[in-house]
């Protein structure tokens, strides 16, 4: 356990809860990052411009991050092209189909105590452990 | 103009997940697999957020309505249905593959990293081919963040 991070983990995260508290201050909606991106794809009126914002807040977010905490951002992923691009597919699809990913579910909607979001949080973090497990402890890390 | 302010909560949420490292797949994929080097941060990632957002959130729905808006949109179906099942398993399955979630991987696209940016794309096309191709599923076109009304029951 020599990689855990309990304090930034903790103070970041509670900088997230207070993002999602803002959206729903503001604007009144579940900070969903999968909904919000996802609702961008098809111009509808009146909702295309405040989840456009999020997003541009959110890359504004990572510039910051680049200039000012330049290692969280040295990002390295060791996988090949066709297995991200089939792990960001299944991002795309699940986060639809099941109308949520970890922030709206397992955020919003587990502190919220919602039915479906309890579940779908057990949900993919099993099947993502068990993806997790499959590429790490028995492909290498090489997929 | 007024709907510009969400841009606050992206900013904000993009700085909480850099400052819990987040953004870097591995510690996801260190999380998710524990018969690993465990990493347990995930875990308080979410501790942290979600206690923040169990108080906030009973504060704030005590208004009437949000600053910018009419109402309250909050998400009111409560049944367990295949599509919520099958769909959390598979975007699980992604997820673990290679770390990413929807969140820090578009916070990362300013770092140009090519992986990166294939995700991204990807999960755009996913999102948009789910709804085109089975239009049936997508009974909350933005995710569940949306005023919806009430499906017809047996509809799914």
């Amino acid at each position: 356990m020599e990689n855990f991070t309990p304090v930034s983990a903790l103070i970041g995260g509670m900088i997230i809860g207070l993002a999602a508290s803002l959206m729903l201050f503001l604007n009144g909606r579940i900070c969903g990052v999968s909904g919000i991106f996802g609702g961008l794809l098809h111009f509808n009126k009146g909702e295309t411009l405040w989840r456009f914002s999020f997003v541009a807040g959110l890359l504004c977010g990572g510039v910051l991050l680049l200039l000012y905490h330049p290692q969280s951002m040295a990002i390295n992923i060791p996988y090949s092209g066709p297995t991200v691009m089939l792990a960001g597919l299944l991002v795309g699809i699940g986060t639809r189909m099941g109308s949520g990913c970890t922030s709206g579910h397992g955020i919003c909607g587990v502190s919220r105590l919602a039915p479906r979001s309890l579940i779908a949080t057990g949900v993919f973090l099993a099947s993502g452990s068990i993806a997790a497990i499959a590429v790490n402890q028995f492909m290498g890390g090489q997929a | 103009m007024a709907h510009v302010v969400t841009f606050v909560s992206g900013l904000l949420f993009a700085l909480g997940l850099g400052i819990s490292q987040m953004t870097q797949p591995q510690k996801i994929t260190n999380f998710l697999n524990f018969i690993g080097d465990w990493d347990p941060s995930l875990l308080l990632v979410m501790a942290g957020a979600s206690g923040v957002y169990f108080i906030t959130h009973q504060v704030i729905l005590r208004r009437p309505a949000p600053v910018m808006g009419q109402r309250f949109q909050l998400p009111t179906r409560r049944e367990i249905d295949r599509p919520l099942i099958m769909g959390a398993a598979l975007f699980g399955i992604g997820w673990g593959m290679v770390g990413f979630c929807p969140g820090p991987a578009l916070a990362s696209i300013v770092t140009g990293n090519e992986s990166v940016m294939i995700f991204v794309l990807a999960m755009g096309v996913g999102m948009y081919a789910f709804e085109v191709l089975d239009v049936r599923f997508s009974m909350e076109p933005d995710g569940g963040a949306g005023l919806l009304p009430r499906q017809p029951a047996g509809k799914i």
